[in-house]
């Protein structure tokens, strides 16, 4: 039997009963387009997260900086010179006392005696880039600059939460605080935080008055890189730091996307793969079904066919074609709904919809093979006939 | 396997039972030999169960006897496999059913085409079907109606498709299973018209039937009565 022979019969059968095929294919549909839908879903998802991890984390490094006996590995002024490495959008030095070493700060007023103000909270020496380098905002005053640190006026700067613990708020009166017995004018708050949010809660100082309280030598650098640079100026940071000394040094990079979106695909999907399985299997149930009525209504053309000089295998071949046609049909439009849907969900949330070709591509050949399965049994029966029986 | 000096016939069937597992076992076929010539037209007489139609089955490859055996065209079916006996029966015979048998979701055109499908190569050629398929039709005076359904024809008409149908490849051999038996007089008539016209044009011809009128234009005519079968 010419192949073209089997396709064209196969096609004028599923077309003979119009509705009925249109029917059929609906369980295939629903399997195939949830199938599509879930990894569409999951993969726009996952980029999405990826996307806010570039955002916030993935430009984010930290330079740690061991204390040593020999000197400061790294000096006060290195921030300024990390803004030249190309990639490097912002910088800032950092000294901070390890462990719990906050010290007694207390606002100037003191309104009412019985109240107690005077709050420990962590002291911090910071270079003047320190708002761009934790991406944040001043909210009142301004952040100290270099003619502050060159005067080594007794100036501070309040992280938000400090500023709020000690009961300072607006900057109009010139508040100052205590920190131990000496007072500090107060000349901004600094809020919004995007990273290295301990700060928050901390008294900010610029570095030649830090050495008042032991903050003498660099412990951290801040550094912020261009999106997808952060890999590169890791590798480069230690050297541009500290050329003598950069093994020493202790480099914290931005974890890897790929790593975060296998994690956020991984606990997602379970139980929708399982739906659209299910989905699958009824669909393959429904094709069966379909299939075996038909077989049945359509005895005395079987009986014709093999009067024609059809052999057992071209009956059997014919309904075989007939169910993988649903099915691939049913997979090809289950295919688009999916992609469809997955569209539309990315543009409600406003994400970039992400869509592996592969699961598309091979949904149709899924559908096909669940008609094919699902075939089997009244292809069987078909070809079990007795062209006598049939022709009765 | 030809018997000296004369020629090959196109249905040898020497003493052939059909028995049918029932209780009691059905025999409606008993010690049955007929042989038919080329060219032949052959009515087979007889009442309804006496066994007209377990003959033509058997003729037409679609069933086996139990006992005896049956030369077609001087090869011997009853030792054939299923697959070459399919073979023979796509190749040399056509048939034509008391109900027609035409697919009703397909024209009448692709219906006569359906004869072709299961042939052997270079039979089965989809190159100048639709042609050989439309002068089949031409033949049995159906050419008129070629694109349309089934079901828009009357009986008279649907039985000269499945004639055409049954001619399609020009088979060795015409096997008629009532043909009459769904058709008024009138169409009777027209159709038995043309069985004449076929037998003039050498085909062999066996037709089943319990009318009068059809036998009486046959060539030959044998009486089968309880799976018993007599030439008259
Ligand atoms: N598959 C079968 N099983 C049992 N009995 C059958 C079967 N087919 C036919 N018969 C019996 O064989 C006899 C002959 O049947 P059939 O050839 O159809 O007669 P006709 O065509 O002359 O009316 C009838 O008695 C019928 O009941
Ligand atoms: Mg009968």
């Amino acid at each position: 039997m010419d192949p073209r022979d089997l396709c064209a019969e196969a096609v004028a059968g599923v077309l003979a009963r119009p509705l009925r095929t249109a029917l059929t294919t609906l369980g295939t549909v629903l399997g195939i387009a949830t199938l599509v839908i879930t990894l569409g879903v999951a993969a726009t998802a996952g980029n999405r997260i990826v996307g806010r991890f570039d955002e916030l984390t993935a430009t984010a490094i930290t330079v740690e900086v061991p204390q040593s006996e020999d000197g400061p590995l790294v000096g006060w002024d290195a921030p300024a010179e990390l803004t030249r490495l190309r990639g490097v959008a912002s910088a800032a030095a950092v000294a901070q006392n390890e462990g719990d070493t906050d010290l007694t700060v207390t606002a100037n007023r003191l309104v009412d005696p019985t109240r107690v103000s005077g709050r420990n909270l962590a002291v911090v020496a910071a270079t003047v880039d320190l708002p761009a380098a934790v991406r944040g905002r001043v909210s009142a005053g301004r952040f100290y600059d270099e003619g502050h640190v060159l005067r080594r006026d007794r100036v501070v700067v309040l992280g938000a939460d400090a500023a709020r613990m000690v009961g300072v708020s607006r900057l109009a009166d010139g508040p100052a605080v205590f920190i131990g017995e000496r007072a500090y004018s107060v000349i901004g708050i600094l809020s919004d935080l995007g990273r290295d949010q301990a700060l928050s809660t901390a008294v900010i100082v610029p570095p030649g008055i830090g050495a008042d309280f032991g903050l003498k030598d660099v412990t951290r650098v801040l550094v912020n890189t261009r999106l997808g640079a952060a890999e590169l100026i890791a590798g480069q940071l230690p050297r541009a730091l500290s050329p003598a000394r950069s093994g020493e040094l202790h480099v914290i990079t931005p974890p890897s996307p790929t790593r975060a979106r296998d994690a956020v695909e991984g606990d997602l999907n379970g139980l929708f793969l399982i739906l659209g399985l299910v989905s699958l299997v009824v669909g393959a149930v429904g094709i069966a079904n379909a299939t075996l009525v038909t077989v049945l209504e359509r005895t005395s053309e079987i009986g014709l066919r093999r009067a024609l000089g059809a052999a057992r295998r071209h009956v059997a071949a014919q309904f075989l074609v007939e169910s993988t046609l649903i099915g691939l049909t049913g997979g090809v439009i289950g295919a688009s709904v999916g992609v469809v849907a997955v569209v539309a969900v990315a543009a409600v949330r406003q994400w970039t919809p992400v869509l592996d070709i592969a699961p598309v591509l091979a949904a149709p050949a899924a559908g096909a093979l669940v008609g094919l399965l699902a075939g089997l049994y009244p292809a069987l029966r078909a070809a079990r006939m007795e062209p006598v029986d049939a022709l009765r | 396997m030809a018997e000296p000096g004369t020629a090959e016939p196109v249905i040898r069937l020497v003493d052939v039972d059909r028995v049918f597992p029932a209780e009691p076992p059905v025999h409606a076929l008993r010690g049955t030999s007929l042989r038919v010539a080329a060219g032949d037209y052959v009515a087979v007489n007889g009442p309804s169960g006496s066994g007209k139609s377990t003959l033509l089955n058997t003729l037409g490859l679609l069933d086996r006897p139990t006992s005896g055996r049956y030369l077609l065209d001087g090869i011997d079916t009853t030792t054939l496999p299923d697959g070459e006996r399919t073979r023979l029966r796509g190749g040399r015979i056509g048939f034509v059913f008391q109900s027609f048998h035409l697919l009703q979701h397909r024209p009448v055109l692709e219906n006569v085409m359906l004869a072709e499908v299961y042939r052997q190569p270079p039979t089965n050629l989809r190159k100048g079907r639709r042609a050989r398929a439309a002068q089949a039709l031409e033949r049995v005076g159906m050419g008129h109606r070629a694109d349309f359904p089934p079901n828009r024809l009357s009986g008279g008409e649907r039985q000269r498709v499945a004639v055409a149908r049954a001619l399609l490849g020009r088979p060795s051999l015409l096997l008629c299973d009532e043909p009459t038996g769904n058709l008024d007089g009138h169409n009777t008539t027209l159709l038995l018209d043309l069985f004449d016209e076929l037998r003039e044009q050498g085909l062999t011809i066996v037709v089943s039937t319990h009318e009068d009128e059809v036998s009486s234009r046959a060539g030959r005519r044998v009486r089968i009565i309880d799976g018993v079968l007599r030439e008259e």
